[in-house]
């Protein structure tokens, strides 16, 4: 009997931990890891667990005699409909709809699911948002064009840099050199007109928007840590981005 | 003024696409973006820069949190879409170029006036989600 129990602790505290680590992998605030995290617990039978939450690993205990797991998150990306489908998964879960073995099988498949949309795609909705941006930020459609090419290239250049070298600040500071350069290649052929705005447009795209908005959202609700460390990834991406742009114009 | 709307509603949506945020919310992160830049480009007119991304991004953390009870999804999935227009990019594009330039009188003022906005646009997000707190907590006591 006191086997059995165990066991069931062990695997309560294996799905939650399976939970936070998909919601904290693809960019969800810490509150909301933390939250959904004791919810899940209280509803299959742990009401007195805690969860500490930073960027970079979770911590859980049960407050029982079981020994508090620690999970170590190295990489992290944006995927906001992962988010969403644990969210269900665990709403689900709480309101009795799916048992704990159902919960478990539909959390692993969130975590090995690919994204929502193919990568040729996000590169597409990038050149497609940077004109768009161009145009908001009272650019002329005759810089539609090169806007395009300049936010796809960026975008495209970020991903297959992360791919080579893990330093992310170099990816994105080599990111926005290759789109600082294209931008100025169109303006010297006649092509684009006003470099400042093709550049502010493009470069939209990999400006560290999710980044700042939760280090916000961390640290007015409390969570101290998580949020003055995802402030300096942002500022570092900020950064990166700056300094990549401003060597186009030193060299040029 | 409709190409901006057009513009701004394509942009938040394209955006969420890059945040992979799922198919059955694009139209709504493209709505959330629109109504922003509505209200930020008619502010931005007569008051200053600051108020006006202020008033937007309230509008945004308002309407995100409607959007985020009516369809059962994380309200972060829309606020997100909702403010990347806001974000002071140009100012600090703008900013980057006359430090570089050695200009740096004007650098410091554009850099001072981005980090505003940034700080406009968080106040904004903080105070929607803080005022639906209050009314949630009111309402329950009646």
């Amino acid at each position: 009997m006191e086997d059995k129990l165990d066991h069931l602790t062990f695997e309560t505290i294996e799905i939650c931990l399976l939970a936070g680590k998909i919601m904290l992998q693809s960019g969800a605030e810490t509150s909301r890891v933390e939250d959904t995290m004791t919810r899940m617990a209280t509803s299959l039978g742990l009401p007195r667990s805690h969860s500490y939450v930073t960027p970079t690993g979770i911590i859980f205990s049960t407050d029982g005699a079981e020994p508090a797991k620690l999970i170590r998150i190295t990489e992290r990306t944006t995927d906001l409909s992962k988010v969403a489908e644990v969210n269900n998964v665990s709403r689900a879960l709480t309101s009795g709809a799916i048992t704990m073995p159902e919960a478990r099988l539909r959390l692993r498949e969130i975590e090995q699911d690919k994204h929502t949309y193919p990568i040729w795609f996000q590169i597409v909705a990038a050149a497609i948002s940077s004109g768009c941006f161009l145009i908001m930020f009272r650019g002329g459609w005759y810089d539609f064009i090169p806007a395009v090419l300049c936010g796809g290239l960026g975008l495209a250049s970020v991903i297959y840099f992360q791919r080579i070298v893990a330093v992310k600040f170099f990816a994105e500071f080599s990111a926005s050199f290759l789109l600082g350069l294209l931008a100025f290649l169109f303006v010297k052929l006649g092509i684009g007109y006003e470099v400042d705005k093709i550049i502010i447009g493009s470069v939209m795209p990999i400006v560290p928007g999710l980044l700042i908005t939760n280090a916000v959202r961390d640290l007015m609700s409390g969570h101290l840590v998580s949020g003055i460390s995802k402030g300096a990834e942002a500022f570092l991406t900020a950064f990166a981005i700056g300094t990549g742009i401003a060597l186009v114009f030193i060299l040029l | 003024m409709i190409a901006q709307l057009i513009t701004s509603f394509i942009a938040s949506a394209a955006f969420s696409v890059i945040f992979n945020a799922p198919r059955r919310s694009l139209p709504q992160c493209g709505l959330v973006g629109m109504v922003s830049w509505a209200v930020y480009i008619l502010l931005n007119g007569s008051y200053s820069t600051v108020l006006a991304t202020f008033a937007a991004t309230f509008v945004v953390g308002a309407t995100s949190i409607v959007f985020a009870r009516l369809y059962k999804t994380p309200v972060i999935i829309f606020s997100v879409s909702g403010m990347i227009p806001l974000v002071p990019g140009g100012m600090a594009y703008d900013a980057m170029r006359h430090f570089v330039e050695n200009d740096y009188n004007v650098a410091l003022q554009l850099a001072a006036q981005a980090f505003f906005i940034s700080g406009a646009i968080a106040i904004g997000l903080v105070l929607a989600e803080v005022l639906n707190q209050m009314l949630r907590k009111v309402g329950s006591r009646i």
